[in-house]
């Protein structure tokens, strides 16, 4: 089975909000106040994927875009034992979007040949839109299905374990199809050992430009110019919390207990 | 102009989350002196007599192939039947098939797609959406270029919308539907056992955290629960420790809710979590650090250690509700 898992390096979101700026003239999170980490939910795709060869056989290809930097999680990727790893270099788009990411990844994937399945992560964790992996399927004409947290082959095809709203879904592809994965307790990302992460950083990455992949940065603008990003800002603060003060405890209790039935009296 | 088009996919109810959607398409439409289409596929007849109370127009899609269980015939479907309709905008609820048909129909329909709405306005140069950006951290305002914009909104945050004196009559509209019908076919569905509604439709919500320190103290909160007639919820920190089902977890990996009331007790507020409760209109904790990110987001609070208020605070409420 041949699969393909795409890999987006986000600003990290666990960075406090005391700590976090934003490149106001850019619209964009400032370089400088996060550090770059792979998005969580790609982890968790590229680790289903890695039990999925386990238990089926096949070969992991990873896919990224994104400027140098984002070499990293492609390295990150071979180490927990990738077969491949491409990197499409963004040449300095500030903001591709889903759309200029679809258009970029669909075109990398389609000279890369065909895969059974394409994996991505339900969203990211920086804009966080989840439209990237819907994208990809229309361009490249395939079925798809989001919010996935488990697959297995079989006999008639894939079968496919999504989340629901209510619970969980179980779907049958026959042919190539695209997902996004969601995480679960089953596809907890695994830590590489120390020696693969050592082979990791000898292993050759296919990198790739965007006339590679016959785009030009007009044509990528051109996809990405879909959606503008007008405002980018950190939210006031509007809400001042009251601290509930009193003499005792008992005193402090009943006043919390009060404003708590104050609210539930007005819904 | 076009018409703004709201959707609602097979097995769509009228729950808080189809109110809001109506709402926010009704005051759209409005704004932009344009009709309201309400657009169905495969709901019930209880749910077509409500859309005939609050669009101006109500269609629905008729084919012999359509149904829940083949998620690419339903897109393929409302693709035939929004291109018909002179969509301008087609909005979408935050339902995860919804969100997982967003993309694919604004392709389709030549426009643009846009996801997680937390409002929308029209301006002279488009649909414009603002929407939660970098893990709640920063809020970003995005127009769209082309049209028709397709946007999934987090229906549950947005008003609902006023009944009409009058009912439109439903139409039905006969879709061809030719492609992709088995490249992927529903095989099975489970329904999380649960006892309460869902978290995502709870007015009222008790959240516990890491501070808990275990899974026993959460039959505590139960408890407390109980008597405010509220869901319980945890942070990821309590579901990754195995203390409660991750089906309970609220944050940016887990649910995103939209109570009257959150209250999150010896939750410190991790912006992570905080993004799953963007849309709640009030918040409260109880937590021992004064300092705590959660106490910048709450409307009131206590500074306390759980184990000395929960008890207390239950048999108060108890008593004060009856």
């Amino acid at each position: 089975m041949k699969i393909l898992v795409c890999l987006k390096q986000i600003p990290d979101p666990e960075v406090a909000p005391r700590d976090f700026r934003l490149d106001e003239n850019n619209l964009i999170a400032d370089p400088a106040s996060a550090g770059l980490v792979t998005n969580i939910f790609c982890e968790n795709a590229l680790e289903t994927a890695l039990q999925l060869k386990e238990a089926a056989g096949g070969e992991i290809t990873v896919l990224t875009f994104g400027p140098a930097e984002a070499e990293d999680v492609l390295r990150k990727a071979l180490a927990v034992r990738a077969d491949h790893a491409v990197h499409v270099i963004n040449p300095g788009l500030l903001h591709p979007g889903s759309s200029g990411a679809a258009c970029v990844l669909s075109a990398a994937i389609r000279k890369l040949g065909s895969f059974d399945l394409l994996m991505f992560g339900r969203e990211a964790g920086d804009w966080g839109e989840g439209q990237t992996a819907g994208l990809v399927a229309e361009h490249l004409g395939l079925p798809f299905v989001a919010f996935v947290d488990s697959l297995q082959t079989t006999e008639s095809g894939l079968h496919i374990v999504g989340q629901t709203d209510s619970g969980r879904e179980e779907l049958t592809a026959a042919g190539p199809v695209v997902v996004s994965i969601t995480n679960s307790d089953a596809n907890v990302p695994r830590i590489p050992k120390t020696r693969d992460i050592m082979m990791a950083h000898r292993r050759d990455i296919t990198t790739w430009s965007l006339e590679d992949i016959d785009l030009t940065e007009d044509l990528v603008r051109e996809a990405a110019g879909s959606v503008e990003v007008t405002e980018l800002f950190i939210p006031e603060k509007d809400t001042t919390c009251e601290f509930i003060t009193g003499d005792s405890a008992d005193e402090r209790i009943d006043a919390f207990a009060r404003r708590i039935v104050d609210v539930i009296g007005s819904i | 102009m076009g018409n703004v088009i709201s959707c609602f996919l097979p097995g769509t109810e009228f729950d808080r989350a189809a109110q809001g959607l109506l709402g926010a398409a009704a005051r759209l439409a409005s704004a932009c002196q344009v009709p309201h289409v309400a657009l169905a596929a495969c709901v019930s007849d209880t749910m077509t007599e409500a859309l005939e109370r609050h669009a101006d127009r109500v269609v629905c899609i008729r084919s012999g192939l359509l149904s829940n269980d083949h998620p690419e015939s339903c897109l393929a479907a409302f693709h035939a039947a929004c291109a018909s309709l002179d969509a301008q905008t087609v909005l979408l609820g935050q339902d995860a098939r919804s969100q997982e048909m967003t993309p694919r129909l604004g392709y389709r329909l030549g426009g643009c797609s846009i996801g997680d709405a937390q409002s929308i306005d029209m301006t002279d140069g488009g649909l414009s959406v603002r929407r939660s950006v970098y893990g709640g951290k920063a809020v970003a305002v995005v127009r769209a270029s082309r049209t028709p914009a397709v946007v999934w909104i987090r229906a549950r945050a947005f008003e609902p919308a006023a009944e009409r004196s009058d009912s439109v009559q439903t139409e039905i509209l006969d879709v061809e539907i030719s492609d992709g019908i088995a490249a992927t076919q529903v095989t099975g569905r489970q329904e999380e056992s649960r006892t309460g509604v869902r978290l995502e439709d709870a007015p009222v919500i008790v959240s516990g955290g890491r501070g808990l320190g275990g899974p026993e103290p959460f039959e505590e909160l139960k408890k407390l629960a109980g008597v405010m007639k509220a869901e319980v919820a945890a942070s990821r920190a309590a579901c990754d420790a195995g203390w409660v089902p991750p089906g309970l977890q609220v944050g940016q990996t887990g649910k995103k809710v939209a109570p009257e009331l959150y209250l999150a007790i010896a939750i410190s507020g991790a912006s992570q979590h905080l993004m799953g409760i963007t849309d709640a209109r009030v918040i409260a904790a109880i937590n021992t650090d004064a300092e705590a990110p959660i106490f910048r987001h709450c409307q009131f609070g206590l500074v306390d250690d759980w184990k000395n208020v929960v008890g207390p605070l239950t048999e108060r409420i108890a008593s004060l509700l009856q």
